[in-house]
């Protein structure tokens, strides 16, 4: 027993060293957390001042454009993720240490899931006030369906992200393998949130946020087991 | 060392102790590219080569296939008895013409970094590991800031870090000013003391002359030559 406490320890301190250390990178640049703000708010900006949208039809479309917004700009993060690890072979520095790769991967994730929260929060009232929403349903369970949302989108997006790490055009490749595999978990994203402004009761909400954590759980698990393979590859 | 040739080489060397690492029969393909052609080498402990080649001739590759972050396309690479590069990994170290360090952390923070990914193994302290190549550690600016010939000599404290058995250098002197160049060559001999083998590629011969034991010379893929060298270090 102590054994495995001490193995889940020392694999949680590696986390820990990986996102400490991307967290202070991005501190001392602030260039994910920037251009992926300037891109969301442009998304949101424009699509209020396109659609000028009464507020029946705000509540119908928020969820979408929230979710697109987000997703977008989350693509120019999700594209940059592992370039600081390519830039100086420093990759191949990590392939060289005994670290589990999994634990470089969560701390990966972790980050940038922070920093597409860090957008969120931001773009939250801006959000709420071009649209002038007023949620009709449970506003609370928002705040389970967008980090779940996130989650599926931080951790499908990282995974492939270091899966086209040596594909010479990764920047195109990255969007064509996940948008589609990020479907499943984009649709209940959208139908749930949609669901929680409107407050129609009959949509099955609650079955839409368990597919979310089904999801990312499932894909969670496989990442974890699978990224290794992915980071030891030629 | 031992190769394929040339012959008298191979004879007198075969009665060394047991082998740091056996190279055999390796080939490396990159498409229709052959960067390596059936090469086969023997590296004995204590002992520093100096791989010379032109560019292409399969320097780095063959590092490469010794750091276990490329695989053969055909034979067989033993190090440490019978480990393969894989398992081996964390006795070796690999310095590429990269850094491989991270551009907006300081030498102390990224050593730091490192040090903390090998767990359980005996690793010199960040400060140290860059006071030996003459770096200071109070240094604060970022490593995207240090001159090329700083960067080189602070992927040297990386690869120090983790005290290796084998140490595979790949252009550990270019960008390097002469005096620098000759205090790492100093360091290096120091290391070489350990039992501890090294494997540089250079195209600055007379420089790594002072660590030479061995001097093994590619072309195009293939083991040209073999020289005894005379380290004076």
């Amino acid at each position: 027993m102590s054994i495995h406490v001490t193995h889940r320890e020392s694999w949680l301190a590696l986390v820990w060293t990986h996102l400490q250390k991307d967290l202070r990178i991005e501190w001392r640049s602030w260039q994910a957390v920037t251009s992926m703000l300037f891109y969301a708010l442009l998304v949101v900006v424009l699509f209020s001042i396109a659609f000028d949208p009464t507020l029946e039809v705000s509540r119908q479309i928020a969820g979408g454009v929230l979710c697109v917004a987000t997703m977008f700009a989350s693509v120019s993060l999700l594209n940059q993720a592992w370039a600081r690890e390519t830039r100086h072979q420093v990759i191949d520095a990590l392939r060289m240490t005994p670290a589990d790769g999994a634990a470089l991967f969560f701390a990966k994730v972790l980050t940038n899931f922070f920093f597409v929260c860090i957008v969120q929060v931001v773009l939250g009232p801006v959000f709420f006030i071009f649209y002038n929403l007023h949620p009709l349903g449970d506003t609370w369970l928002l705040a389970i369906v967008i980090p779940l949302g996130t989650w599926a989108l931080v951790a499908n997006g990282t995974f492939f992200a270091a899966m086209s790490l040596r594909c010479k055009s990764r920047d195109l490749l990255l969007p064509l393998i996940l948008f589609p595999i990020f479907l499943p978990a984009l649709l209940a994203m959208v139908l749930s949130v949609k669901t929680i402004l409107t407050g129609d009761g009959s949509d099955p909400h609650l079955l839409w946020i368990k597919m979310l954590a089904g999801y990312d759980i499932i894909f969670m698990t496989v990442s974890l087991l699978l990224f290794d393979t992915v980071l030891q590859a030629e | 060392m031992t190769q394929n040739a040339p012959k008298p080489a191979v004879k007198e060397l075969n009665s060394e102790p047991a082998p740091q690492a056996r190279v055999e029969q390796v080939s490396r393909l990159f498409g229709a590219f052959a960067a390596l052609r059936q090469i086969s080498v023997t590296l004995q402990p204590g002992k520093c080569y100096v791989l010379l080649g032109e560019n292409g001739a399969g320097k780095s590759t063959l590092l490469r296939i010794l750091a276990g972050l490329l695989a053969p396309t055909s034979g067989t690479v033993r190090l440490f008895g019978d480990l393969t590069p894989i398992e081996a990994r964390e006795r070796v170290g690999y310095m590429s013409h990269a850094p491989m360090l991270y551009d907006e952390l300081t030498g102390v923070e990224n050593l730091t970094y490192f040090a903390r990914l090998y767990q359980g193994r005996e690793c010199l302290s960040p400060e140290e590991a860059l006071r030996q190549v003459n770096l200071d550690p109070a240094l604060e600016r970022t490593l995207g800031q240090y001159s090329q010939g700083m960067r080189q000599r602070a992927s040297l404290a990386r690869v120090l870090l983790s005290q290796p058995e084998l140490l595979l250098l790949d252009e550990p002197f270019s960008n390097m000013d002469v005096e620098s160049a000759h205090q790492m060559v100093a360091l290096l001999a120091r290391f070489r003391t350990g039992n501890r083998t090294i494997v540089l590629t250079t195209h600055q011969r007379e420089l790594a002359a002072p660590i030479a034991d061995w001097v093994l010379t590619l072309r195009a893929g293939r083991v040209a030559s073999l020289e005894e060298g005379s380290p004076s270090l």
